[in-house]
C-alpha cells in the first residue's frame, strides 16, 4: 500500500478541481484509501489520515469512520498524534455519540501527566465538548489543576471549570475553596479567567451571588489599578490597558450591584471614573463606556450617574460609526420607559437617526422615535414622521403608518390637526396601512361633529386625484356616503367651500365601483355609500337605483347580495328607506382590538358585514323589534354541538346588525331566529314574535330530566302538525344552590336513527336559588317513530370547580314520539 | 438570529464571525476579533488565506489558546505567541 498523500498535497488536489463533482470524486478516492489504511492498523500514517480527514469534514463531507482511530491516537504517547487526535475528537464527537464516553479514562490520564502541554490539550478538550458524566468524572481532577503553579495550566482549568458548571450546576460547590485565592493573582490571563469563573458562578446561583459580594471592594480595587498604571505592553489594546479585563470586570460588577444597595455604592465612583476617563477615540474606547453604560442602568445607581450614562450614549450617536450608533439606539430603546426625561433631550440627534441610510438603524430610530412622542413634542415629530414615512422602505411604512395613528390618537392637540395627520397617511402611504385601521378611523370621524363638512370636502378632493389606495377609498366613499349632503351644500368654515354638485359625486362613486383597481371589500363601500346618497340626494334618485339595478347581477356574491337588497328596497319598502338610511350616530369609543372579536363571537353564517353598527340604543328608530338581523335571513339552524353562549362583549356593545337587512327582506319561511348575545330584552322580544312553528300541539306532559347537585333540567316538548316526525323539546335548567353556575354548556346524543338539532341557548349563567333559568331548544327529528332516549352531558362551573356529568334520559312520555 | 448575534467583522476577502449570546457587548467581541486576526498575523508571518487552508490544524491550535468553553481566555498577544513557538518545537 504506497504512503498516503500527504495533507498539503491533498489540499492542493482539492483545491484544483473545478467543478463539485471533480470535487466529490477525489474526495471519495482519497476516503477509500483513507479506509483501508485504518483497517491494516498503520500507526506511523494515522495522523496524517486523520487530518486529511478533518479536512474533509470541514469542507462538509462525512466523516464519521473516523471517531475510533481519532481515539487510537489520543491513546498514542507522541505528542502530534494526540494533538490531532484531540482535535478530531473536538470536531468529529459531541455529546449525541457514545464514542466519547470511551475518551474519558484517556483523558484522565492527560490530565495527570507530566508535561503541561499535554495537560493543556486535555483540558481544551473537556472544556470543549464534555458531557455532563465526563464532567463528572473529571471535575476532580480539574480542581487539582486549579491550584497548581503554572499559571498557563490555571487559566485553562478555570475556563473547564466553567465548562464543567455549565452542563452540572451541582458541582459549583467544589469549585468553591478554590476560588478564594483566584482574585489575588497578578497574572492577567489568570485574573480573567477567574473573572469569568465568578461571573458564571454567581450567574447560576444566588446563594454565590451573597457570598461574593464582599469581594466588590477588591474588584474595585483592581479595576482602579487597571486604569491608574501606566502603559503596560503585553496587555494594550491601542493604549487602553487590558480591556478585556475591564469589560468583564464591570460585567461582575454588574451582576454583583443587581438589586443590592451597599455594593452599588461602592461602584458608583469608578463607574464614574471610568466614564470619564476612558478616551473614545477608539472602538477599544467605547466598548468599555458601553459596559460602563450596561452597568449604571442595571445596578441601583443614582441619578446623576445615569444622566451620565445617558449622555454617553448621545455622544455615540454622534459617532460615525455605524455599529456604534446601532449599539446606542438599542440601548436607549431599553432605557426609554425608566428615564424618559432624560432621553428627551437627545430626541434630535435620534430624529436625525431616521435620515440614516442604513435600515437596522432607521427601524431602530424609529420605534424609539414612537416612543418618545409626548404630549409636548407632538406637532414637531410628526412633521418628521411623517416625512419620514414618505421616504421610508415599504416593509417599514405598515409599522410606521400604524405608529403614527396610535401616537396621534393619544395626543392629537385638536381635531383638525388630527385629520389632517390621518388623511396625509393615507394619502401617502395608502395602500400599507393596516386592515383594521379603517373601521377606528371612521369611528373617528363620526367622533368629531363639527368637522363633518370639512373632512369630507377634503376627503372628496383626495379621491377625485387618484382612487388606487384601498383605504383611502374606502373611508372616503363611506364619508361621502354619510354627508354627501353637506358636500353638496357648499358650506364650511375651515376651507373654501367647492361647488360639487350631486352628478359629480355620483360621478367619482361610480367610477369607482367600475375601475379595475377597486377590491371587492371597496366596492361594497361604494355600492353602500351610493345607495345612502339616494335619500340625502333629491334629484338624483333613478341615477341611483340604475345603478344598483346594474350590479344586481354581478359575479361578486357581495355586491349581488347587496344590490338585490337595495333593489327591493327601492321596489316594495320606498316608505321605509328614508328612515333606514338615516344618518348614523355617534358611536362609543372602542380600543381597535375590540372591534375584530365582535365579527367572529356572533357565530351566525352571514356575509362579513363591513361597518361597526351603533349600540342598541340607537336601533328603536330603525328596525321594528328586528333584532335578530340577518342578510339572508334564512340561515340554518346552529349545528348540534351548541355554541357557548359567549359573554357579552364589553367594549362597544354593538351586534352585527345590519341598516337595512332584516328578516321582512327575504322571502324564505321564517325559520327559527338564530340567537344572538345580546342583551335578554331583545331574546325575549325575538322569541315571542317568532313563534317557532305555527301551530304547536300542546297537551304533553313535561319531564325532569336531570336532577343532581342542585342542578335541574326540565324538559317541555311541543309537536308540530305540519310534520309529525319532529319533536321540539325546550330545556328549562335551574339552579338551586347558592353559587350561580357559570359557562353552563348542554350537549346531547340520540342513537342513530335519530337526529337532534341543538339551538344556542339563552345564556351560560344559571343564577343561584332558582332565581332564573337556562332555556335552550332542541329538535328532535324521528322517522322512525321510536322510543326516544337521550343520553345528555352537562359541563359547568360552580363553587369555583369545572364539574362535568354524564346522564341518560329515557323516561319520554310516550306522546312525544308516537 | 434564533437566540444569538453574530459578530463579524471583514478583512479582505475574509469574514471573521462570532456567535454570542443577545446579552453580551458587541464591541468588546470586535474588539477580540481584532486580536485574534493580530495575533494569526504574527504567528504565520502575514497571513494570507492559504496559509489559514493549508494549516488549519494549527489555526485551532491559535484558536484554543485564546478562547476555551465559549470565552476569551488569553488577551496578552506575546504570551500567545510565546506558547506557540513552544507548542511547535515539540513536533
Amino acid at each position: 500500500m504506497p504512503a498516503p498523500i500527504r495533507l498539503r498535497e491533498l489540499i492542493r488536489t482539492i483545491r484544483t478541481a473545478r467543478t463539485q463533482a471533480e470535487e466529490r470524486e477525489m474526495i471519495q478516492k482519497e476516503c477509500a484509501a483513507i479506509r483501508s489504511s485504518f483497517r491494516e492498523e498503520d500507526n506511523t500514517y494515522r495522523c496524517r489520515n486523520v487530518a486529511k480527514l478533518l479536512y474533509m469534514h470541514m469542507l462538509g463531507y462525512p466523516a464519521h469512520f473516523g471517531q475510533l482511530e481519532c481515539l487510537k491516537l489520543i491513546a498514542s504517547q507522541k505528542f502530534t498524534d494526540k494533538r490531532i487526535g484531540y482535535l478530531g475528537a473536538m470536531l468529529l464527537l459531541d455529546e449525541r455519540q457514545d464514542v466519547h464516553l470511551l475518551m474519558t479514562n484517556c483523558i484522565k490520564n492527560d490530565l495527570n501527566h507530566s508535561t503541561q502541554y499535554v495537560q493543556g490539550l486535555a483540558l481544551c478538550t473537556l472544556g470543549c465538548m464534555g458531557s455532563s458524566e465526563m464532567c463528572r468524572d473529571l471535575a476532580g481532577e480539574v480542581e487539582k489543576l486549579l491550584k497548581t503553579s503554572n499559571s498557563y495550566l490555571r487559566k485553562k482549568a478555570a475556563l473547564c471549570a466553567v465548562h464543567v458548571i455549565r452542563k452540572v450546576p451541582e458541582l459549583m460547590e467544589m469549585f468553591l475553596p478554590a476560588t478564594k485565592n483566584l482574585l489575588n493573582e497578578k497574572n492577567h490571563g489568570v485574573l480573567h479567567t477567574s473573572v469569568v469563573l465568578l461571573t458564571e458562578m454567581c450567574e447560576r446561583s444566588p446563594d454565590m451571588l451573597a457570598h461574593f459580594r464582599k469581594l466588590v471592594p477588591q474588584l474595585v480595587r483592581i479595576l482602579k489599578n487597571l486604569i491608574m498604571s501606566g502603559y503596560s505592553p503585553e496587555h494594550d489594546v491601542s493604549g487602553i490597558s487590558d480591556p478585556f479585563l475591564q469589560v468583564r470586570i464591570l460585567r461582575l460588577l454588574r451582576i454583583l450591584g443587581r438589586n443590592d444597595d451597599d455594593s452599588s455604592e461602592a461602584m458608583n465612583d469608578i463607574l464614574a471614573q471610568v466614564a470619564t476617563n476612558t478616551e473614545t477615540s477608539k472602538n477599544v474606547g467605547n466598548a468599555i463606556l458601553y459596559e460602563t453604560v450596561l452597568t449604571i442602568m442595571d445596578i441601583k445607581s443614582e441619578s446623576g450617574l445615569r444622566v451620565l450614562a445617558i449622555n454617553i450614549l448621545g455622544r455615540f450617536l454622534l459617532n460615525n460609526d455605524k455599529n456604534i450608533r446601532y449599539v446606542a439606539l438599542t440601548s436607549l430603546l431599553k432605557t426609554v420607559q425608566t428615564d424618559h426625561n432624560a432621553v428627551q433631550r437627545h430626541r434630535s440627534t435620534i430624529v436625525d437617526c431616521l435620515k440614516d441610510l442604513d435600515v437596522s438603524i432607521k427601524r431602530r430610530a424609529m420605534e424609539l422615535s414612537f416612543a418618545l412622542v409626548n404630549g409636548n413634542n407632538v406637532r414637531g415629530m410628526m412633521k418628521e414622521l411623517l416625512y419620514f414615512l414618505d421616504s421610508c422602505e415599504p416593509e417599514f411604512k405598515a409599522d410606521c403608518a400604524s405608529g403614527i395613528f396610535l401616537a396621534s390618537e393619544k395626543y392629537a392637540p385638536s381635531k383638525r390637526w388630527h385629520i389632517d395627520t390621518i388623511m396625509r397617511v393615507l394619502t401617502m402611504a395608502g395602500s400599507y396601512v393596516r386592515d383594521d385601521a379603517v373601521p377606528s378611523l371612521i369611528q373617528l370621524i363620526t367622533n368629531s361633529v363639527e368637522m363633518h363638512t370639512y373632512t369630507v370636502q377634503r376627503l372628496y378632493k383626495a379621491i377625485l386625484g387618484d382612487y388606487s389606495q384601498q383605504p383611502l377609498v374606502q373611508v372616503a366613499s363611506w364619508c361621502i356616503g354619510e354627508y354627501g349632503d353637506l358636500l353638496v351644500s357648499g358650506q364650511c368654515e375651515e376651507e373654501p367651500p367647492i361647488q360639487v354638485t350631486e352628478d359629480e359625486v355620483l360621478d367619482i362613486l361610480e367610477s369607482i365601483l367600475i375601475s379595475n383597481m377597486s377590491a371587492s371589500v371597496t366596492r361594497g363601500y361604494t355600492l353602500t355609500a351610493i345607495m345612502k346618497l339616494s335619500t340625502r340626494f333629491t334629484c338624483n334618485v333613478n341615477r341611483v337605483r340604475k345603478i344598483v339595478s346594474v350590479y344586481s347581477s354581478s359575479i361578486d356574491v357581495e355586491l349581488q347580495q347587496r344590490a338585490v337588497e337595495y333593489n327591493t328596497l327601492f321596489k316594495k319598502y320606498d316608505h321605509m328607506r328614508p328612515a333606514l338610511l338615516e344618518r348614523m350616530p355617534v358611536m362609543e369609543k372602542v380600543t381597535i382590538n375590540g372591534l375584530t372579536e365582535i365579527v367572529q363571537s356572533n357565530g351566525e353564517t352571514e356575509s362579513a358585514v363591513l361597518e361597526t353598527k351603533s349600540p342598541p340604543s340607537g336601533l328603536q328608530p330603525l328596525s321594528q323589534a328586528n333584532d335578530l338581523l340577518d342578510l339572508l335571513g334564512g340561515t340554518d339552524i346552529t349545528p348540534v354541538i351548541p355554541t357557548a353562549p359567549t359573554s357579552k362583549p364589553d367594549s362597544t356593545g354593538g351586534e352585527l346588525l345590519d341598516l337595512l337587512g332584516d328578516l321582512n327582506l327575504t322571502c324564505s319561511p321564517v325559520s327559527a331566529p338564530v340567537p344572538q348575545i345580546a342583551q335578554p330584552p331583545f331574546l325575549l322580544d325575538g322569541l315571542p314574535s317568532q313563534p317557532l312553528f305555527s301551530d304547536i300541539a300542546a297537551g304533553i306532559p313535561s319531564i325532569t330530566a336531570y336532577n343532581k347537585n342542585g342542578l335541574k333540567i326540565d324538559f317541555t316538548f311541543e309537536r308540530s302538525n305540519t310534520n309529525p316526525s319532529v319533536t321540539v323539546i325546550t330545556i328549562q335548567a335551574s339552579n338551586s344552590t347558592e353559587l350561580d353556575m357559570t359557562d353552563f354548556v348542554f350537549q346531547a346524543a340520540v342513537p342513530k336513527t335519530f337526529q337532534l338539532q341543538l339551538l344556542s341557548p339563552s345564556s351560560g349563567v344559571i343564577p343561584a336559588f332558582n332565581s332564573g333559568t337556562i332555556t335552550q331548544v332542541i329538535k328532535v327529528l324521528n322517522p322512525q317513530k321510536q322510543q326516544l332516549r337521550m343520553r345528555i352531558k352537562l359541563t359547568y362551573n360552580h363553587k369555583g370547580s369545572a364539574i362535568q356529568d354524564l346522564a341518560e334520559v329515557s323516561n319520554f312520555p310516550p306522546q312525544s314520539w308516537q | 438570529f434564533r437566540n444569538f448575534k453574530i459578530i463579524y467583522r471583514r478583512y479582505a476577502g475574509l469574514y471573521f464571525c462570532i456567535c454570542v449570546d443577545v446579552t453580551d457587548n458587541n464591541l468588546a467581541y470586535l474588539e477580540a476579533i481584532h486580536n485574534f486576526v493580530e495575533v494569526l498575523n504574527e504567528y504565520f508571518h502575514n497571513v494570507c488565506e492559504l496559509d489559514l487552508v493549508f494549516n488549519f490544524y494549527k489555526v485551532y491550535t491559535v484558536v484554543d489558546e485564546m478562547f476555551l468553553a465559549g470565552e476569551i481566555r488569553e488577551t496578552s498577544q506575546t504570551k500567545v505567541l510565546k506558547q506557540l513557538l513552544m507548542l511547535q518545537s515539540l513536533e
